[in-house]
């Protein structure tokens, strides 16, 4: 049987941009994501840290991945669809 | 029983199914059964992600293990959301690009090999069957309040709905009920989180007035010669018992058995009530020194015994904004009482005790309760194996990839990815305001902390507790039918359609993925009926390490690694497979699953992923390295890598 995508595919000139950037910001996220396993383990004691608000360096630090998560991922969705669009003249476009 | 909440979950969960019957006419072909035509918008995509996602193990599962062992369970929250960063920068795309109707299409679209065919479906099915445990667990805990029913009755029930759900109308009812679903649990828990601020915090809650707040008693004593006696002589000792360094105190007052956990602080003796079961050998079950009815039976525990140093009437806070809610729980001086179970024989009973534990606020925001981060080096180990499959096992689930395949185009896949990162973040926020609500307010049942969430719930009212637990049973519904989905697929479409070669046409590849779906409900039930009590998250978290073992190596270097071969793929994945499940088998937490000592497992960690994910890498490595010759390494599969 064929063995194609469910639905038809263009072809995508931003691929290779989109893939460089994706891995980048994939490491960015993927340091500060290892920057609290680390505090964690190697210093313990600073989680409990009021920080702002009343609020302690855990609980903060846990907002702060969740909320920078949205931001990498809106930044992420601009900048490909800006080279999307920039490319478009080129190549097959896509929703 | 009151019938209002029943007549609303019945309600609900009549529209689940009528939805189904609904899009069951949209789904005649292969493409409408597995991947909804690959015609849903991706907005609509998104929210039914989230639907997705948050499964019984986010909502009951984390809520409940924050309600137990604070900042810990919320762990789980950051380390799921952050997977989906994986998923987003590095899978989303290539993976739509790639695939046709499953996981397996993906990893196969180069290589045209049975062994990856193979493999792959297995992998599917394992991990689909792991994270269904829990789902089914869930279930489970949820009729028991709402309906009276036992756990078994209820993960039958699930059970024989998401079999019917899935045999008429597969993806494209997934998608919608997913959508739905996962919307109504971010409103209504955010209702919950507001109405808890509202209510605020005090040291003896009793549920908006509902249930009187019980005041366990504490007993002075001292040691005379080495015997025990107690400042109050209306108590009498009947016995000791020492389990794993903790003394229990058996009295007697009235003629009614209490237990109490013995503790020695700057050597003063205090003794703290606990509550406790006893089963005799006939099965006679004594609850709190009387028999067990439906009216004597555990109370709901969790409270404040100290707010800011504060206690009483005058601790009470009135209404608090979130920020104020985190930083007095928070406080040094702020003291949470919450209950651990022991399990011991005595008097020819078997015995469930349950003793307070107090601890600070400042220790109970931070992590440490549950994983031990301050422990030894194999805590630590086990605590940075799980933080680390959380993160890589998202982008690994097969449940999750399937969605690419129901949007139109791999920028569609984008977007409704980032859709689903602002729902699942916002609502895991929220499980951190609902766990430590419920941990503050007097509702968590010590024999299944899972329905800590839904029971927060009912102390605003049962027309509140019926609503959420309708959507936590939808939730249910929603994620057991987009595993049964995926799994079916692995078994219709990757091993008899494409690896044993049956050439199947569409229609009878539709009608081989219901029989596939029936045959892996009807395992998942039993399997949830035998799972009942474990915490639903942590089973979740043990599917994540299983998923990142198993699949995400393979993705990730089909994807970025040139010399990537068919059989290092397949070795990739089988090693993934049974190293993390051999660990998990063997872990400690298991063994006090199967009624054995922690200490006599051979592996003395429970989390496998920071040896089985490395593990699988390094085998994929090797054996494509070994295998170059065959003429079979990929080449930029996704058409994208430089």
């Amino acid at each position: 049987m064929l063995h194609e995508p469910a639905a038809k595919q263009g072809r995508d000139p931003a691929s290779p941009y989109k893939t460089r950037l994706g891995v980048w910001m994939f490491l960015a996220y993927g340091l500060i994501y290892a920057g609290f396993v680390a505090i964690n383990l190697l210093w313990p004691g600073a989680m409990e840290e009021v920080v702002a608000m009343g609020l302690n360096l855990a609980v903060l630090y846990g907002f702060g991945l969740i909320i920078v998560a949205l931001i990498l991922a809106v930044i992420y969705n601009a900048a490909c669809m800006k080279e999307e669009k920039r490319l478009e003249g080129s190549a097959g476009g896509e929703g | 029983m009151d019938w209002m909440p029943v007549a609303i979950f019945v309600a609900f969960v009549g529209a689940v199914l009528g939805m189904s019957f609904f899009f069951a006419r949209k789904a005649k072909s292969a493409a409408g059964y597995y991947a909804a035509g690959g015609n849903i918008h991706w907005s609509v995509n998104g929210i039914a992600f989230a639907g997705d996602y948050l499964s019984a193990a986010s909502f009951l599962g984390i809520c409940g293990m924050i309600a137990t062992a604070g900042y810990d369970g919320f762990l789980y929250s950051i380390g799921y959301l952050a997977g989906w960063i994986v998923a987003l920068f590095v899978v989303a795309e290539p993976m739509k690009r790639l695939g046709k109707y499953t996981f397996t299409d993906a990893l196969d679209s180069k290589f045209n090999s049975k062994g990856i065919q193979l493999a792959a479906a297995i992998s599917t099915l394992v991990v689909s069957i792991f994270y269904l445990i829990p789902q089914m667990v869930g279930a489970g805990v949820l009729v028991t309040p709402l309906l009276g029913l036992p756990h078994a009755v209820g993960v039958m029930m699930v059970g024989g709905i998401v079999i019917v759900i899935v045999s008429t109308a597969g993806m494209t009812s997934t998608t919608y009920v997913q959508f739905i679903k996962g919307g109504l649990l971010v409103v209504f828990s955010s209702i919950i989180v507001v109405a808890l601020l509202v209510r605020g915090l005090s040291t003896e809650p009793d549920q908006g007035g509902s249930v009187p707040f019980y005041k366990y008693a504490t007993i002075a004593a001292t040691d005379q010669n080495g015997t025990l006696v107690l400042d109050d002589p209306t108590w009498q000792i009947a016995g000791t018992k020492d389990v794993a360094g903790t003394t229990f105190v058996k009295t007697l007052k009235d003629g009614k058995t209490t237990w109490f956990k013995k503790s020695v602080k700057d050597g003063h003796i205090s003794l703290y009530e606990c509550q406790y079961q006893a089963v005799a050998a006939d099965g006679a079950t004594v609850v709190n020194g009387a028999p067990a009815t439906p009216e004597n039976k555990l109370r709901q525990v969790g409270n404040l015994e100290a707010i800011e140093g504060k206690k009483g009437a005058e601790a009470a806070t009135g209404s608090l904004g979130p920020f104020d809610f985190l930083a007095k729980i928070g406080s040094p001086d702020t003291v949470v009482k919450t209950w651990k179970s022991v399990k011991f024989d005595a008097d020819g009973q078997k015995l469930t005790v349950f003793a307070p534990t107090y601890t600070p606020g400042n220790k109970v925001l931070k992590p440490g309760q549950k994983f031990k981060v301050e422990g030894t080096p194999i805590e630590k180990f086990d605590f940075i194996s799980l933080m680390l499959a959380l993160f890589l096992g998202t982008a690994a689930l097969p449940h999750i990839l399937i969605r690419y395949y129901t949007v139109a185009t791999p920028a569609a896949a984008r977007k409704s990815t980032i859709v689903a990162i602002a729902a699942i973040g916002f609502f895991y926020i929220l499980t951190l305001f609902m766990g430590l609500g419920a941990m503050s307010s007097g509702v968590v049942n010590p024999m299944d902390n899972n329905m800590s969430a839904p029971l927060l719930a009912r102390s605003f009212g049962t027309i509140l507790f019926a609503i959420i637990s309708a959507i936590a049973f939808a939730t249910v519904l929603g994620t057991v039918s987009g595993l049964i989905v995926a799994a079916s697929g692995a078994v219709a479409h990757d091993l008899m359609d494409r690896f044993m070669g049956m050439q199947l046409t569409d229609r009878k590849k539709v009608a081989a993925g219901k029989i596939a779906a029936l045959v892996v409900g009807v395992v998942a039930i039993i399997l949830g009926i035998l799972f009942q009590g474990v915490n639903v998250t942590f089973l979740v978290g043990l599917a994540f390490a299983v998923a990142a073992s198993a699949n995400l190596p393979a993705i990730l270097m089909l994807l970025f690694w040139k010399k990537t071969t068919a059989k290092g793929i397949v070795a990739s994945i089988l090693v993934g497979i049974s190293v993390s499940i051999g660990i998990i088998l063997f872990s400690p937490d298991m063994y006090e699953l199967y009624g054995m000592a922690r200490a006599d497992a051979p592996i003395p960690f429970a989390n496998p992923g920071l040896f089985s994910i490395p593990l699988s890498f390094l085998t994929l490595v090797v054996v494509s390295l070994m295998t170059q010759s065959g003429g079979n390494a990929g080449s930029n599969p996704g058409g994208h890598v430089e």
